[in-house]
């Protein structure tokens, strides 16, 4: 492989890895406050692309007036969620949360087919992010380096949230004991929605992004997404932030250089990917930044 | 006493049942022997992943996996070599899978056998992993397992499946395999072995404390687990037909987490009940897509409507029935004569004495 | 034990004594009683069912429709329709059930006996395929069936139909598996060895001399005819040196870069797949840098397609069963006027072999002069050049449609009428 194509995957890989990256975060950061898989996530992607749709399509709004519409529908239907579905069973056995998020994410893609209806759609980008760049032999599309600096500047906002504010110290203090930290006086079920708020704001504005990227809707979007972000999640450690950023930049990467490497085999590049995922929870069970938690006993 | 009596209580149930079911298998309208035929293969996968999750604790979501394996075992073993030659029409199949047809019962247990040997490849490194990390390493695994049977075009036909498979499963084979295999389940859980599953579900360390030897009891539930769910699939592959690797995606594994919590995790029971009211579910709420005449006025059927009502429903036992149609208990005949005598159904005294 | 036993045999192994509980247990107790009671009574309908209509099981047809001569009609005639209405494929599904109830409105009766149509949706799945023909054949008293969109959704229900002895026609399944050893499944279209060899013919023609294969890995539409283009191609060139790629990718890949990566020196790009992915394919081909030709197949023929791709789409070429502008006789004229009129849409191909399937199902039934379902499969099983809205179409021994193809070109977006391939 030649620089200039090694260095066009690299690009693209991070691109993609950027997406998974921010869809990434906002599973990891429910699953860090509520120790919940959240299964539905991946459908909140699709949902927040969907509404940017409608948005242009049918009122004819401009892109900077929907962008934002479609992150607080997308908050809402999260908020919504959380408080019907998760919280009257929060203090049930985890498979029970699962369960409802399996559920939920039934309902949402069912009610999606139903309203928005089984054919893909064209989503038409935004002018500015078609245009491209040449550097050297290396093309890019302006939306590459948007979704690269969008994840960035989003994953550095929430870890200033969660660091650096009461919110996020009250958010810390749920994931480590929630129940000592009602105690404390904390309002646990205004936090956890507010980290439910910020999960699905996430989810929706990597829709958008991801709708940016892969100009096509259909209800069933959210599903590879939503499983490829979980897999990232895990990778570097659920429930870690930054680990969520990491290890969906690295199963971008390496889903691109899989399949540039060995062009033949690029019908085992899930299988290699998951085979990896699998070796590294073995070596490391708790991901690439995952914390070695104590057992309780 | 009440044992014996609820033994013969037992086999007469078994032959009334039996009888039953070689009764409807020669007279019952297709479409509902279809109907019940896969409530019991659902009823398996369902109460298999209760065994290794509801019993002993440990999430693994490696179901379509197993189903898979054993699916495509038994079709290969079934089907005629002239059948298997027609499908291969795009690459040639290996000669020595060719050449091979089982009849129906020794190929799905070999089957079963075959789940249980590739399960293990994924299961002795990854019952060490803790909740989560399981869940996705086998979730993993069984894409894997998905990804290879696309691929490995001379072994399985990839993508464009098998098709003339025997249609052997019937309502006979489908009920008895999963008599068999609740037969195993529950005389495994109300053993020393179930209890210390049990243990190791309620508090690893403590179990591991007072002297269970973990990893044995893990991967006892997992092989049984994979074995039964290796050979629902198989049954399955001999009830259709024809499969292929799309029938075995991962949300397979999620509408089996969705039955078995529906039922009652912790209960066979249950796990029965909610996989054939699923199966039955679905096919009731057909009429509601289809054009509904209401005198002159037409209602045009929206399709999709029968699986977002399902769902609803779905989302109504989980967070209403928290502890699923059954909880825990399991049907006992002790449990019926108490219904029998108390219909009205207040059941103060029984709470006091249990 | 192996053959007989039921749900509550696991009691064989020892009554349980009742467990300790924390939770509500009057509120279980009543719900399991409810449930128990429910599951003997389903049980129970299910066998008194089985046990007074006998008859309901006996292979073939039933009511009415069992050999009885047209004169003593039936009080409707049952034409079962199943398709993915939901799922992965809904796309085509829907798009084939407008031609259908297109086909459905026009013709209220047969041999004076008025038809009920009725859809099954099998949810792009194959259990739920061979379910939904179950319940077609079974419940709703299908005469005969139309579908499926999805070669292995049509191979699952060909396997229900089959053994029931009831003719379907399939609309848009074109692997050659479908109807291969089923002596009652037939189709309106042609399959998958034709249509690859329609593209390799084109590529050939217009100087083509590179080729690169994308192929989705996880569909046997896609992989099949890859395959068929690649044994063409080598037909007509001499040699396979000219695919100077095949890569793949997989459902609900949305990303090819690193497939197109490998493949910049192509003349052409073959991608038979589905169209929102190859929409998505040829947008990214187009932004690394790739200027060549795009090549695909039916499945491309929707107006999402240019919607998506945009001016990528351009230039695009691709082999399908039909056009509405080569719509010549006054039949197909008609179809497209009466579509239009009533859907606000040109009819695509998916369409027009929906409304062809019905059609025909209704010829074989006037044909047969008789409701009888084994007539009715001779009757389509002799169908001979029955003038389609997509052709002149001939039933061949295997029970698949010789008809022409036709090639269509992407411009501004919609699919133009290039030329007509015999077969």
């Amino acid at each position: 492989m030649t620089f200039e194509a090694f260095m066009q995957n690299l690009m693209n890989g991070v691109s993609l890895g950027s997406l998974y990256a921010m869809i990434a975060i906002g599973y990891t950061m429910v699953y860090g406050i509520l120790r919940l898989i959240n299964f539905a996530h991946g459908d909140l992607v699709m949902l927040g692309a969907y509404w940017v749709f409608y948005g242009v399509a049918i009122f004819q709004l401009p892109w900077w007036v929907t962008f934002p519409i479609a992150i607080l529908l997308t908050t809402l239907v999260g908020i919504i969620i959380e408080r019907s579905a998760y919280k009257p069973l929060r203090n049930y056995p985890r498979i029970n949360l699962f369960a409802a998020a399996v559920g939920v994410s039934f309902l949402l893609e069912n009610l999606a087919i139903v309203i928005f209806g089984g054919r893909p759609k064209a989503f038409s980008r935004p002018g500015f992010l078609d245009s491209q760049i040449k550097i050297g032999n290396v093309t890019l599309v302006s939306y590459t380096l948007i979704i690269i600096v969008t994840a960035i500047i989003l994953c550095a906002l929430l870890i200033y949230i969660i660091n650096r504010t009461k919110v996020g110290m009250a958010m810390r203090a749920i994931s480590k004991d929630l129940e000592t930290t009602s105690l404390m006086g904390i309002n646990i079920n205004h936090i956890i929605t507010i980290a439910f708020a910020i999960g699905s704001a996430l989810a929706a504005a990597g829709g958008i992004l991801w709708a940016v990227k892969f100009p096509q809707l259909n209800p069933l979007m959210g599903m590879a997404p939503g499983l490829k972000a979980f897999i990232a999640a895990v990778l570097g450690g659920i429930g870690n932030v930054w680990g969520a950023m990491i290890g969906g930049l690295l199963l971008g990467v390496v889903e691109i250089m899989l399949v540039a490497l060995f062009p033949t085999m690029a019908g085992y590049r899930d299988a290699f990917a998951y085979a990896i995922l699998i070796l590294l929870l073995l070596f490391k069970p708790t991901g690439i930044m995952g914390e070695v938690q104590a057992e309780k006993v | 006493m009440a044992a014996k009596r609820n033994l013969y209580l037992t086999l007469v149930a078994i032959t009334v049942v039996a009888i039953l079911l070689w009764f409807a298998q020669e007279n019952l309208n297709p479409y509902y022997q279809r109907i019940l035929t896969l409530s019991a293969i659902y009823s398996m996968f369902a109460v298999t992943f209760n065994l290794i999750f509801g019993y002993t604790g440990q999430f693994s979501l490696g179901h379509a996996g197993f189903a898979a394996v054993g699916a495509y075992v038994t079709a290969l073993l079934t089907m005629s070599p002239a059948q298997k030659v027609a499908n291969f029409f795009l690459q040639p199949i290996v000669p020595f899978l060719r050449d091979v047809e089982l009849p129906f019962l020794p190929a799905l247990l070999i089957g079963g056998f075959v789940t249980v040997l590739v399960s293990l490849i994924v299961g002795v490194p990854a019952l060490r992993l803790r909740g989560d990390y399981l869940a996705i390493a086998t979730l993993g695994f069984s894409e894997i397992i998905r990804v290879l049977l696309v691929n490995l075009q001379p072994l399985t036909n990839g993508a464009l499946g098998l098709k003339g498979i025997p249609s052997n499963t019937n309502l006979l084979y489908a009920w008895g395999m999963l008599g068999f295999c609740v037969f195993v389940c529950k005389r495994l859980v109300d053993s020393s072995y179930g209890r210390a599953m049990k243990s190791v579900r309620d508090d690893e360390v403590a179990a591991e404390a007072l002297g269970v030897n973990l990893f044995k009891h893990k991967i006892l539930a997992y092989i049984v687990s994979s074995f039964f769910a290796g050979i629902a699939g198989g049954l399955l592959a001999n009830l259709i037909s024809t499969i292929d690797p799309k029938v075995f995606y991962y949300t397979l594994a999620y509408q089996i987490v969705g039955i078995t919590v529906m039922g009652g995790m912790g209960s066979l029971t249950g796990s029965i009940i909610s996989a054939s009211l699923y199966t039955i579910f679905l096919e009731l709420l057909r009429p509601i897509e289809s054009q509904i005449n209401i005198g002159s006025l037409q209602i045009p059927g929206i399709p999709g409507m029968r699986m977002v009502i399902f769902s609803v429903l779905l989302l109504v036992v989980i967070l209403f029935y928290r502890k699923g149609l059954m909880g825990d208990t399991e049907f006992t005949w002790d449990a019926l004569f108490r219904f029998l005598r108390k219909p009205k159904g207040r059941n103060d005294q029984e709470g006091k004495v249990a | 034990m192996l053959d007989q036993s039921n749900i509550f045999v696991h009691l064989a192994a020892g009554h349980n004594s009742p467990r300790p509980k924390q939770f509500k247990k009057e509120r279980i107790m009543k719900l399991s009683k409810l449930c128990l009671v429910a599951c003997m009574m389903v049980l129970v309908a299910g066998l008194i069912a089985g046990c007074t209509t006998p008859q309901a099981t006996t292979q073939a047809p039933a009511q009415g429709a069992d050999q009885q001569p047209p004169e003593t009609k039936p009080a409707e005639v049952v034409i079962g329709v199943y398709e993915p209405m939901t799922g992965a494929q809904a796309a085509g599904g829907a798009q084939t059930y407008q031609g259908i109830q297109l086909a459905a409105e026009q013709n209220k009766e047969v041999l004076g006996v008025p038809i009920k149509v009725v859809l099954v949706d099998n949810r792009s799945d194959k259990t739920e395929s061979a379910t939904a023909m179950t319940r077609l054949i079974q419940q709703e008293k299908a005469i005969v069936v139309i579908g499926s969109y999805g070669s292995s959704n049509s191979m699952a229900g060909g396997e229900v139909s089959e053994k029931a002895g009831i003719p379907v026609i399939g609309d848009s399944p074109t692997n050659p598996l479908v109807t291969e050893g089923k002596q009652f499944y037939f189709r309106v279209c042609f399959i998958d060895p034709f249509q690859g060899r329609v593209m390799a013919k084109y590529a050939k023609e217009n100087g083509i001399q590179k080729v690169a294969i994308i192929k989705n890995i996880s569909q046997d539409y896609s992989v099949g005819l890859s395959a068929f283009f690649r044994t063409s191609w080598k037909e007509l060139y001499g040699s396979e040196d000219g695919i100077v790629a095949e890569t793949s990718y997989q459902d609900g890949d949305q990303d090819f870069t690193a497939q197109l990566g490998a493949i910049k020196d192509a003349d052409a790009i073959y991608a038979p797949g589905y169209y929102g992915d190859a929409a998505l394919l040829m947008k990214q081909a187009r932004e690394m840098g790739f200027t060549g030709l795009f090549m695909g197949s039916d499945a491309w023929e929707a107006p999402e397609l240019g919607q998506i791709a945009g001016a990528a789409a351009e230039g695009a070429v691709i082999s399908s069963h039909y056009s509405a502008d080569a719509a010549t006789s006054p039949d197909s004229k008609a179809f497209v006027d009466a579509f239009r009129a009533k859907f606000n849409e040109t009819p695509n191909t998916f369409a027009a072999l929906g409304y062809d399937a019905f059609n025909l199902a209704l010829d074989a039934i006037k044909r047969a002069n008789s409701f009888d379902p084994k007539a009715i499969r001779d009757a389509i099983a002799a169908t001979k050049d029955y003038p389609g809205v997509t052709g002149s179409i001939t039933i061949n021994e295997t029970g698949d449609a010789v008809k022409d193809a036709v090639i269509l070109q992407v411009e501004n977006g919609a699919f133009k009428y290039l030329t007509t391939v015999k077969p």
